[in-house]
C-alpha cells in the first residue's frame, strides 16, 4: 500500500503561487495581492496560474490534468522555475525555490530534477548514446562514466542497440524512451514528465504507460506528471490536480474525485469512467463481524477485481491489508451500488 | 447575432470586393495633379529643389573621411593605423591561400621573387573538389563539379579563377564566423538587434560602389580591401539568418537546455547553434555565393581575378573574352552553390559512427592529402601535372565573337528595330513623365502613402527619406534610376507573374523553372550584362534587359509559392460549386495569394535596383553612374550621397509594399 501524503515528507510544496502575464505584472501583482479576474481584465493581464497550492509526498505519482491553456504546462514551469512565478513560494526539500540564486538553481537542476518532454526535445545532432549522455557531459563528467551511465539508462528504457542511431531515425515511442533514459540519467530526485506521451499514437500511449508504470515501481522516484488526458490520469496517479482557467479546481485520490466531484466540471470527467475500476475496496470496507472467514481481497484492489468473487453466492468477503491481516469486511450490497452507478 | 442563413457573398467571398477609390487618396491625387498642371513656370521651387537649400552632404561626408583618414586618433594609434592593421591581418590568410592554390610560396618582393614551393598542381585542386563532392553529395555531384574546374582548365581561366578563389576561401571563413557573432549577439540582446536592423538594412540597400571608396581610403588598394568589402557585403544575411534560426529553435530544447542546468555559454554553442544547424547551413551557403559575386565585382579594387578579366574585357568591348571569363565565373558559380548545398543536406543527415580506424573514419581526408602529395612530387618533374599544358588549351573568344557578329549580320535590324520602338514608346516618354513631376509632390505623395498604408511612422519615413533625396541634389538621378528600375520591374513582373501561374499548376514545368532560376539567382550580376551588351550595345535599353534577367526570379519564385500556399479545401470548394479552372484562378487563387506575389515584386525591386548600379558600365545616367563615377574620381562623399538615395529608394518601396502587403493580408483574413 502507497501512503498517501502527510504521514510522508513533503517533496514540492507550492503556495500560493501566481503566473501573471501581460505588462507590469510584478507591480500589480503587489498592490493587489489576490487579484479577482476583473481586477486582472483591468490591468490587461492573462493569469496562467491561479493562487496554486500544491503538496507532493516524497515517492508518489502526482499528476496535474487540464485541458488545453488550463496553465498547467505553465505552472510544471513555475515548479522548476523555468518560468518565474509572479509571487508565492515554492519549496523543494524546504528550501525556497524562487529565492535561489542563478547557481544555486543551476545544481538543484543539474543533479536533483529531470524533466521529460511532450515533442521530446532530442537533439537533432546528437546519437541516442550522446543525447541520453548530454545532462552529464554538460557537468563535466568525463566520457568513460558518463557513457556508461547512458548505457545503463539506455538498457533500462529497452533501448540496447540503438545507442548509435540518431533521433529521427527512431519512432515517436523509442524517441520519448531516449528522453525518459536522458531525464533519469542524473538520477533525479524530483521528475517532472510535461505530457510525455501526447504526441503518440494511442495504442504506442498505452504500451509507454506500462512501461512509465513498470519503472516507476523499480525507481520510487517523486513524480510530477502532467497529462490532458483524464483517463491517463486515473491510471497513472496516486493523486490528481484539477486545473481551469489556472486554478486547481479539485486535487485528491482519483477515488476522491470519481466518488465526489467537487464541481459540476470535475463531474464531466468522471462521468465516462466506470467508477469500479476507480474505486478501491478500501473505501467500501466496513468492520468486520467477529470471526470472518473464507474468501479473501486485498485492501488495495479495485471493486471491479473484487465483484467476481461475490459470483460464488456469498454476501459478505473478507479484506485484507498488505501484510495478510483481517481489515474490516466488504458487502455485496456496496459493490453492487458502485457497479450500478457506472 | 442573427446572420441571414443564406448570406453568401460573405460566405464565398469575404471582403474580396476589388478595392474601392477611396476619398483621401482621391483628395490626394487631385491635389497632385493640380501641382504638377500649375506647372513648373509658376511654382519653380515646388519641380525643381532650390539650389540654396541644398544640404551639402558630400562635402561633409568628403570632410569626415579626410578627418578619419587623416586625423582621427585613439591616442595611441590613429585610425588609419587600425584599419591598416586589420588589413595585415586579413592580408596574412589571403596571402597564404593565394600562394597555395594560385602563384605558389615566393620569396623575395616583386619580379624578383623566387618561387620555393609551387602551388598546388591543377590536378590536385579539382582532385579536392571532386572528393569533397563526393563525399558531400555523391558521383553526380562529383562529376559536376570536376566538369565545372576542369572547363576552368582547359578555357584558359585557371590563374583568374584560383585568384578569385583565394578571396573567397579567406572572405567566407570570417563572414560565416562574423555574421554567426553578430546574429547571435542580436538574439541575445534585444537593445543591440534593434539598433543593428537599421545598419543592415543600409548594409544591404547601399550600393556596392558606393562603399568602394571608403574602403579604398582606410584599407588601401589591392585585395584585401576586397575581402572587407565582400565582408560588408556578405555579412548582413548570415547575421539576420543566425538570428532568426535562433529564434526558431523550439522553446521546449531551451527548457531542456536550462532543466539540465546548462550555463549561458553552453546554452549557446552546446544547445541552440546545434539546433538551427539547417538554418544556419543556408546562411553559409548566402555567404559563398554573395562573397563570390562581390569578389566580381570587387576587382574594381584591386581583387583581380575573373571579375577582373571580365572588366577588362568590358571596357575594350571584347565580347568574347568577357564571355569567357563570365562563364568561368558561372562554372565557379554553380560548383561553389551546389557543393555548399550538399553540405547543408549531408550535415543534416549524419551517418553512424562507427568505431574504424583514421584511415576507415577519414578515407576521404587520406584520400585527397595522398593525391596532394603524389602529384606535387610529379608536377616537379612533369609540368602538364603542375599547371594546365598551354598546348591543350581551348580559347571560345573567337567562336563567340563570330557568333555575335552573325547575329548581329542577320539579326541586327530587328533587334534595333525591337529596340527604337520600345525606347520611342515606352521607356523615352516614361523617363520624361517622371522627369517633369515635381519634387515636393512626389514627396507629398510617398508620405501619404505611407501614412494611409502603414501610419504615422512610415509616412515620416517615406516623407523625410524622399525629401532628402531631393534636399541632398540627386532627385534628377533619382527619377531616372526609379525610371529604370520602375520599367524593368514591370517587365520582369510581365513576364515573370505569368510564368509563375503556368509553372504553379505544372509541377514538371515547376521543377525546370526552378532549376533555370536557381541558376540564374547563383551567377554574380556582372555575368548578366555581358549578353545584353552584345545583342544591344550599350545604352538605357541594354541596362533594362540585363536587370529583367536579373530580377525576374523572385516574381516567378514568389507567384508559384503564394499560388500553391492558398488552402486546397477553398479550391475545393470554388470547384465544388461549379467554378471554371479561369474562375478559379482569377477569383480564389490569385486574389488569395495577392501579398505573396506583392512581396515577391518588393524582392523584384530590390534585386533591380542592386542591379541597375552594376549596369553603370553600360552607360546609364542614373544614380548608379553617379556611384561609378565618384568610384572612379575617388570622390567618397559624391559616392555615398548618391548610395544613399539608392538606398533610400530601396527603403521607401520596401517599406511600402511590405505595409501594403500586411494590410492585404489582414484584409483577407490570413493573419
Amino acid at each position: 500500500m502507497r501512503p498517501i501524503s502527510r504521514h510522508m515528507t513533503s517533496k514540492l510544496v507550492c503556495r500560493n503561487v501566481w503566473k501573471l502575464f501581460g505588462p507590469n505584472a510584478q507591480p500589480f501583482m503587489t498592490q493587489t495581492p489576490n487579484p479577482s479576474p476583473d481586477d486582472l481584465r483591468r490591468a490587461g493581464l492573462v493569469a496562467a496560474c491561479r493562487d496554486v497550492n500544491l503538496e507532493v509526498a516524497e515517492g508518489e505519482i502526482f499528476v496535474i490534468m487540464g485541458l488545453s491553456g488550463s496553465g498547467k504546462s505553465t505552472l510544471v514551469r513555475c515548479l522548476s522555475r523555468l518560468v518565474e512565478p509572479t509571487a508565492g513560494e515554492i519549496l523543494f526539500n524546504g528550501e525556497n525555490l524562487l529565492a535561489a540564486s542563478d547557481q544555486r538553481m543551476i545544481e538543484i537542476r543539474r543533479h536533483q530534477m529531470g524533466m521529460v518532454f511532450q515533442n521530446f526535445a532530442l537533439l537533432p545532432h546528437l546519437t541516442v548514446l550522446a543525447n541520453v549522455a548530454f545532462p552529464l557531459e554538460v557537468q563535466g563528467i568525463d566520457r568513460a562514466r558518463r557513457e556508461a551511465r547512458a548505457q545503463k539508462m539506455i538498457d533500462l528504457v529497452g533501448l540496447a542497440g540503438k545507442e548509435a542511431f540518431f533521433p529521427r531515425e527512431l519512432s515517436g515511442g523509442q524517441q520519448q524512451r531516449v528522453g525518459i533514459a536522458r531525464s533519469l540519467a542524473v538520477e533525479p530526485e524530483l521528475w517532472f514528465l510535461d505530457e510525455p506521451f501526447s504526441a503518440l499514437d494511442p495504442l504506442i500511449r498505452r504500451e509507454m504507460q506500462d512501461e512509465f508504470m513498470r519503472l516507476q515501481s523499480v525507481l520510487k522516484k517523486t513524480i510530477v506528471f502532467i497529462t490532458h488526458d483524464f483517463d491517463e490520469a486515473i491510471r497513472l496517479a496516486d493523486r490528481i490536480a484539477i486545473m481551469k482557467d489556472g486554478e486547481v479546481v479539485q486535487s485528491g485520490t482519483p477515488e476522491d474525485l470519481v466518488l465526489s466531484p467537487a464541481t459540476p466540471y470535475v463531474a464531466e470527467f468522471t462521468r465516462a469512467v466506470p467508477k469500479a475500476k476507480v474505486v478501491r475496496v478500501g473505501s467500501l470496507t466496513k468492520p468486520a463481524p467477529a470471526g470472518l472467514n473464507g474468501a479473501a481481497v486485498p485492501v488495495r484492489a479495485t471493486v471491479a477485481e473484487a465483484a467476481p468473487l461475490f459470483a460464488a453466492g456469498v454476501d459478505l468477503l473478507r479484506v485484507v491489508d498488505a501484510d495478510g491481516a483481517t481489515a474490516g469486511a466488504l458487502h455485496r450490497a456496496d459493490v453492487v451500488d458502485i457497479m450500478m452507478r457506472g | 447575432m442573427t446572420a441571414p442563413a443564406l448570406d453568401t457573398s460573405r460566405v464565398i467571398a469575404p471582403r474580396l470586393t476589388p478595392a474601392r477609390i477611396s476619398v483621401p487618396w482621391l483628395v490626394a491625387g487631385i491635389a497632385f495633379v493640380a501641382l504638377w498642371l500649375a506647372g513648373p513656370e509658376r511654382l519653380p521651387a515646388l519641380f525643381t529643389y532650390p539650389k540654396d537649400w541644398l544640404i551639402p552632404a558630400a562635402r561633409w561626408i568628403g570632410d569626415f573621411m579626410k578627418w578619419l583618414v587623416n586625423e582621427a586618433s585613439f591616442g595611441l594609434f590613429t585610425f588609419t593605423q587600425l584599419t591598416r592593421f586589420i588589413a595585415a591581418i586579413i592580408d596574412l590568410p589571403y596571402r597564404f591561400a593565394l600562394s597555395l592554390i594560385s602563384t605558389g610560396f615566393l620569396s623575395g618582393q616583386g619580379s624578383g621573387a623566387v618561387q620555393i614551393v609551387p602551388p598546388l598542381p591543377w590536378i590536385a585542386v579539382i582532385a579536392i573538389v571532386v572528393l569533397l563532392g563526393l563525399y558531400a553529395g555523391g558521383r553526380r555531384l562529383a562529376i559536376l563539379v570536376g566538369v565545372c574546374f576542369g572547363f576552368l582548365a582547359v578555357f584558359g581561366q585557371w590563374n583568374s579563377a584560383m585568384v578569385t578563389l583565394a578571396s573567397i576561401l579567406v572572405a567566407v571563413p570570417i563572414g560565416v564566423v562574423g555574421g554567426l557573432l553578430l546574429g547571435i549577439a542580436a538574439y541575445r540582446w534585444e537593445r543591440f538587434e534593434r539598433a543593428l536592423t537599421p545598419v543592415l538594412d543600409l548594409m544591404q540597400t547601399i550600393p556596392v560602389f558606393a562603399y568602394l571608396v571608403p574602403i579604398l581610403f582606410l584599407f588601401g588598394f589591392g585585395p584585401t580591401a576586397a575581402v572587407v568589402a565582400t565582408l560588408i557585403y556578405a555579412m548582413p544575411p548570415m547575421t539576420r539568418i543566425t538570428t532568426l534560426a535562433l529564434k526558431g529553435v523550439p522553446s521546449e530544447i531551451l527548457d531542456l537546455g536550462r532543466m539540465i542546468g546548462c550555463t549561458r555559454r553552453q546554452m549557446t554553442w552546446r544547445i541552440m547553434v546545434p539546433s538551427a544547424r539547417d538554418s544556419l547551413m543556408v546562411g553559409v551557403n548566402q555567404v559563398i555565393m554573395l562573397s563570390l559575386n562581390m569578389v566580381i565585382i570587387a576587382s574594381m579594387i584591386g581583387a583581380g581575378g575573373l571579375g577582373f578579366d571580365v572588366l577588362a574585357a568590358l571596357r575594350r568591348l571584347d565580347i568574347g573574352a568577357g564571355l569567357e571569363a563570365g562563364l568561368a565565373i558561372v562554372a565557379l558559380a554553380v560548383a561553389l552553390d551546389r557543393l555548399s548545398q550538399a553540405y547543408a543536406i549531408k550535415a543534416g543527415e549524419s551517418a553512424h559512427a562507427a568505431e574504424a580506424g583514421f584511415v576507415a573514419r577519414h578515407g576521404y581526408l587520406v584520400g585527397a592529402l595522398a593525391f596532394v602529395m603524389i602529384t606535387a612530387i610529379i608536377g616537379l618533374v612533369v609540368p602538364a601535372v603542375q599547371s594546365y599544358p598551354d598546348a591543350l588549351k581551348l580559347s571560345t573568344g573567337t567562336f563567340f565573337n563570330e557568333v555575335v557578329r552573325w547575329i548581329n549580320v542577320n539579326f541586327f535590324d530587328t533587334f534595333e528595330a525591337v529596340k527604337n520602338a520600345l525606347l520611342l514608346n515606352v521607356l523615352v516618354p516614361f523617363k520624361r513623365f517622371l522627369a517633369e513631376l515635381p519634387w515636393a509632390g512626389v514627396v507629398a505623395l510617398l508620405a501619404f502613402a505611407g501614412w494611409r498604408l502603414g501610419g504615422w511612422r512610415l509616412a515620416l519615413t517615406t516623407g523625410a527619406l524622399s525629401f532628402l533625396i531631393a534636399a541632398t541634389g540627386q532627385w534628377d538621378k533619382a527619377t531616372v534610376t526609379v525610371y529604370l528600375c520602375g520599367i524593368s520591374v514591370v517587365f520582369a513582373a510581365l513576364i515573370g507573374i505569368p510564368v509563375g501561374v503556368l509553372a504553379a499548376e505544372r509541377d514538371r514545368l515547376w521543377r525546370w523553372v526552378q532549376a533555370v532560376i536557381d541558376t540564374l539567382q547563383t551567377l554574380p550580376s556582372f555575368v548578366y550584362l555581358m549578353p545584353a551588351v552584345m545583342l544591344f550595345r550599350v545604352g538605357d535599353f541594354t541596362a533594362m534587359i540585363a536587370v529583367v534577367a536579373y530580377a525576374i526570379a523572385p516574381a516567378i519564385r514568389y507567384t508559384v509559392l503564394g499560388l500553391r500556399r492558398v488552402d486546397p479545401n477553398l479550391i475545393e470548394a470554388g470547384r465544388a460549386m461549379g467554378c471554371t479552372r479561369w474562375q478559379i484562378l482569377t477569383k480564389i487563387k490569385l486574389k488569395l495569394a495577392l501579398p505573396e506575389i506583392m512581396l515577391g515584386l518588393n524582392q523584384t525591386i530590390m534585386f533591380a535596383l542592386s542591379m541597375l548600379v552594376i549596369t553603370a558600365l553600360v552607360g546609364t545616367r542614373d544614380l548608379g553612374q553617379e556611384v561609378y563615377i565618384a568610384l572612379t574620381k575617388a570622390d567618397t562623399g559624391r559616392g555615398l550621397v548618391a548610395g544613399l538615395a539608392v538606398a533610400f529608394i530601396a527603403i521607401i518601396a520596401d517599406r511600402l509594399i511590405a505595409a501594403g502587403a500586411a494590410r492585404t493580408k489582414k484584409r483577407l483574413g490570413l493573419v
